[in-house]
């Protein structure tokens, strides 16, 4: 595994002690010197330059900040980096492997699911730690699992078709994993 | 040039489909991997920050600005006023009337006032509050009403332009006279009708990076609308030569009309220039209701006369329609406000008022609909109680009036080519309806209130409501409207590859699909390069109006026949027969079909590259003659109109007033649906805004302040909020337009708010006479 050594750059004037913290990030431990009251999102965006982690909102409503913390959505904009440290991060880069997308990557781009593609980082971490949880999901659990990730393109039709794709095409794969388990 | 490190030519990608084939974004890639540079992600390592100091009042005289405190601020570099901007001091789409930074008045809360570069956001956030403003605080002019009065104060006491009849604190009066209105009818029903301020709300903050250039001038990287309409006013207030200035589309996080004004573009590079460093800017999303136009907010007043049988005898409105502290595209907004004050129907005698006002209320401007919005939720809420008053049942009374091709509009303007306003309402209704409410189940996510476990069903009425609405297509007016691409066939790599580039900004709703299919589908090729927008290619006009698709990609298509004929010139010169060939699957094809050559083999080492314009048919202005008797506001003043009809299902707590829409059904016509996935996507979006105008968006502005700048109290709808939806997609080509196509993007916002609060009327039976629709409206309390 990786170290990578990010330096977040203290409060230039303020004299605020700084806190070291270790997190994996997309499978990768990072660690980085960060004032405590530095936000998740952005030690993601200027820290890391992961700025696959949109921030739309800074409240908390749009969740395009969405990533995902030990497998739990959390809303990167409304978590600050410390509450991270000795966790696990994954972000929308850490979707894709090395070869391919993601089956949620697919779908959301062969269903439609984007248009400015903004929202879409956090739709699809949403979306991921649903179907981990539920490999099968009706519609309505589709709109309730999203309900807290906000589109302003789409009218959402097309995010709910995403999401089903994907299930589907992932749950030949989770069934193999169980029967050869 | 620099080019910022994380700038990545978007949408370069190739995909595959020709005109009419169902296909993907060639940027969907990078934005699932989240590799797609929006504007907010660009970064150079040298890069300063910078931040605006607005104003906290609506209204104020600035008697003096003391910069020394901020300026001295550890970690600052520049910190600039009004004396800072070297050119022109005011900018404005239509009319420069909006300070670059205040001179000596502010006149909108959250007004710019000053620009602080440092070299982290905080510190240059930290040294703008220290910046002292004295100010004079005045009684802000906030009514527009009253702001029609004579006895008014001013909001610009000395207008720097009015090219527009109007007066005092009106901006534009347009005036429409046709037939005689003051005829009698069997049935006059009136009503008064209120539309409130609502936002874009596109998820992507304003932002942008300017980087100072080595010839003295300045490259900026903008997600924006309209590069060149940028670029005029950024050089404008530089000072600089237009050359000197040059502008690249960064990734666009939504627009929907918010992106046509400059918000911090010129700022950025003021800065940019002062420190001689990268500037780089993002709004919060607070400052972004600060930052840019909303869609006006509207008071409206109508009386229909009709005869028994429901025909349309004469229709009457006036629209007051507040226009905030500046100009922006209101002229134009009023204009379309008029135009379709009476909606797609047939009649005769009409009188219509559009008023548009300086306020001190936050400016307002563009948002997709554009003037056709408020109007619609008017006459559609019109029509609903006109069909009451005569007893006929709303969808017949509208099909009774609808327009069809050969009408008439207001301004006399024959609406020329398919108006299927009857066939869209006929679709909508003859759609199968949803199952009726459950009576039997209790699961709450299926009642309005949800698991807030408000009802069990009690009190829970479903109503069904209509609407039909439209607009135009393009810039109006006389406007010259027109886009440039160029398109250029080589081979690469033995393969064939057309390159198409244009200025024209890709804002999500899928136009650089659309130039690719239309390469392909031209020149027969299957490989397509999309080239990064910016300036170094003429203007593609904006981003807006529906009209990108018709004059970009008719500039496209121009482009690829001058190039097919380049091809055709080169095979003929040397000696190959190609009267009425094309070109397919890379091989110019004779008109018999028989392949007469290999494009890639012809070409060889050599390049074609066409530049072409295409201009849309010329316009009228309406006629503006206030004095003389008869008929005025009268022109072909539209290029081309678009129609969508919507049926809303809803279920409605009346105890409460609550609401679940249940499902929404929408037909459009869209002439030709070129890319039919973007089509579907953009009819979907599109109906959800205006749910949201319908139910839930407003901007809330109380002594000329905005209350409710943040999206925990901006409410847009989500994924619950918005109901399955059912797509019905006419095809009926436009003959004038290229490939027949029909402006797809605004109409499915314009119907689907009338069509919701038609929903609640049925299931309430109150008159709902304001958008959006509270809980107090709908129990009556």
């Amino acid at each position: 595994m990786t170290t990578l050594y990010e330096e977040i750059r203290p409060e230039p004037h303020g004299g605020i002690p700084v806190r070291r913290v270790t997190i994996t990030v997309n499978g990768e431990k990072r660690v980085a010197e960060v004032e405590p009251r530095l936000l998740l999102a952005h030690l993601l965006r200027q820290g890391f330059k992961l700025t696959g982690t949109h921030t739309g909102c800074d409240t908390t409503n749009c969740g395009a900040c969405t990533v995902l913390v030990d497998g739990v959505p959390a809303k990167s904009c409304t978590m600050l980096a410390v509450q991270a440290d000795g966790h696990e991060v994954m972000t929308v880069e850490g979707l894709a492997s090395a070869s391919e997308l993601h089956p949620i990557q697919e779908g959301f781009k062969d269903e439609h699911g984007l248009q400015c593609g903004f929202c879409t980082p956090g739709m699809m971490l949403t979306a991921k730690a649903l179907l981990d949880e539920n490999p099968d999901p009706t519609e309505d659990e589709v709109r309730w699992a999203l309900s807290g990730n906000l589109c302003r393109c789409t009218g959402y039709q097309n995010i709910v078709k995403s999401v089903l794709w994907a299930a589907a095409k992932m749950r030949p794969a989770a069934a193999a994993d169980q029967d050869g388990s | 040039m620099s080019v910022p490190t994380t700038q990545r030519p978007t949408g370069t990608e190739t995909a595959t489909g020709r005109l009419g084939d169902i296909t993907l974004l060639p940027d969907g890639i990078p934005k699932v991997t989240g590799d797609f540079a929006y504007s907010s992600d660009l970064w150079m390592d040298d890069m300063l920050w910078g931040v605006t100091l607005r104003s906290p009042h609506p209204r104020a005289r600035v008697r003096s600005i003391d910069i020394g405190a901020a300026l001295a601020t550890a970690g600052v570099t520049a910190v600039l006023t009004h004396e800072d901007v070297p050119g022109s001091k005011y900018y404005g789409l239509e009319i420069a009337d909006q300070p670059v930074l205040a001179v000596d008045e502010v006149r909108y809360t959250g007004e710019p006032v000053a620009i602080v570069a440092a070299d982290h956001p905080e510190t240059a956030r930290r040294a703008a509050a220290k910046i002292v403003v004295d100010y004079e605080v005045l009684d802000p002019i906030t009514d527009s009403r009253a702001a029609m009065s004579p006895d008014s104060p001013l909001v610009h006491a000395t207008p720097t332009q009015d090219h527009y009849p109007g007066g005092g604190n009106i901006l534009r009066h347009v005036r429409i006279r046709r037939g005689d209105p003051t005829l009698t009818a069997d049935v006059v029903v009136t009503g008064e009708y209120d539309v409130g301020m609502q936002d874009q709300a596109f998820l992507g903050p304003e932002s942008g990076l300017a980087v100072p250039a080595e010839d003295g001038g300045v490259d900026l990287f903008i997600a924006t609308q309209w590069l060149h309409v940028d670029q005029r006013q950024v050089a404008e207030s530089l000072g600089l030569p237009e050359d000197k200035v040059r502008l690249s589309l960064a990734g666009v996080g939504g627009a929907f009309g918010a992106r046509e004004d400059v918000s911090m573009q010129i700022h950025a590079c003021l800065l940019a220039l002062r420190t001689n460093k990268p500037i780089k800017m993002v709004y919060s999303r607070e400052e972004s209701f600060y930052g840019h136009v909303h869609r006006h907010p509207a008071t409206m007043r109508y009386e229909h006369g009709a005869n028994r049988d429901g025909t349309l005898v004469y229709v009457k409105c006036e629209v007051v329609l507040d226009g905030g502290a500046y100009a922006s595209s209101s002229p134009a907004v009023v204009s379309n406000a008029a135009s379709f004050a009476v909606g797609p129907y047939n009649c005769d005698n009409v009188l219509i008022d559009g008023y548009i006002l300086y306020t001190n209320n936050p400016p307002c401007g563009a948002m997709r609909g554009f003037g056709a919005v408020q109007v619609c939720f008017g006459h559609e809420s019109q029509m609903d109680k006109l069909a009451a008053a005569l007893g006929i049942d709303p969808v017949e009374l509208r099909i009774h009036n609808a327009m069809a091709e050969g009408s008439l509009m207001p301004t006399g303007q024959v609406v020329e080519g398919a108006a299927p306003v009857a066939e869209l309402l006929r679709r909508v209704k003859d759609a199968p309806l949803p199952a009726a409410a459950p009576t039997d189940s209790y699961d709450l996510r299926a009642l309005p209130g949800g698991v807030s476990n408000t009802t069990h069903g009690e009190g829970v009425r479903r109503g069904v409501g209509y609407a039909v609405g439209f607009k135009n297509v393009g810039y109006s007016e006389g406007f010259d409207d027109f886009s440039t691409a160029r398109v250029r066939l080589e081979v690469v790599g033995g393969e064939l590859v057309a390159t198409v580039h244009t200025a024209a900004a890709e804002v999500g709703q899928g136009l650089i699909t659309v130039m690719a299919q239309i390469a392909r589908t031209e020149l027969g090729v299957e490989q397509v390069i999309n080239q990064p927008a910016d300036t170094s290619i003429g203007t593609a006009g904006s981003t807006s109006a529906s009209r990108q698709t018709y004059c970009t990609g008719g500039a496209v298509q121009a482009a690829c026949e001058a190039v097919r004929d380049g091809i055709l010139a080169m095979a003929s010169a040397r000696g190959l027969s190609v009267e009425g060939a094309a070109l397919r699957d890379g091989k110019i094809v004779a008109a018999d079909g028989a392949a007469v050559a290999s494009v890639a083999d012809l070409l060889g080492e050599e390049i074609v590259e066409e530049t072409r314009e295409f201009h849309h048919r010329p316009t009228e202005p309406l006629t503006r003659d206030l004095g003389a008797p008869g008929d005025i506001g009268q022109g072909a003043a539209h290029l081309q109109f678009a129609f969508a009809a919507h049926r809303v299902v809803a279920d409605v707590d009346v105890e409460l007033g609550l609401v679940r829409l249940v499902e929404v059904t929408t037909a459009q016509d869209v002439g030709k649906a070129l890319n039919p996935l973007s089509v579907v996507g953009q009819i979907q979006g599109g109906t959800t805004q205006g749910i949201g105008l319908a139910l839930m968006e407003e901007i809330q502005v109380k002594d000329g302040k905005i209350r409710n700048p943040s999206f925990t109290d901006y409410l847009i709808p989500t994924i619950l909020d918005t109901p399955p939806m059912q797509v019905q997609v006419l095809e009926l080509g436009d003959p004038h337009a290229p490939y027949g196509l029909r402006g797809v993007g605004e109409p499915p916002t314009i119907s689907s708010t009338p069509a919701v609060v038609s929903a609640l009327r049925a299931a309430t039976g109150r008159p709902l006479t304001r958008v959006p629709v509270r809980p107090e409206h709908i129990t009556g309390t």
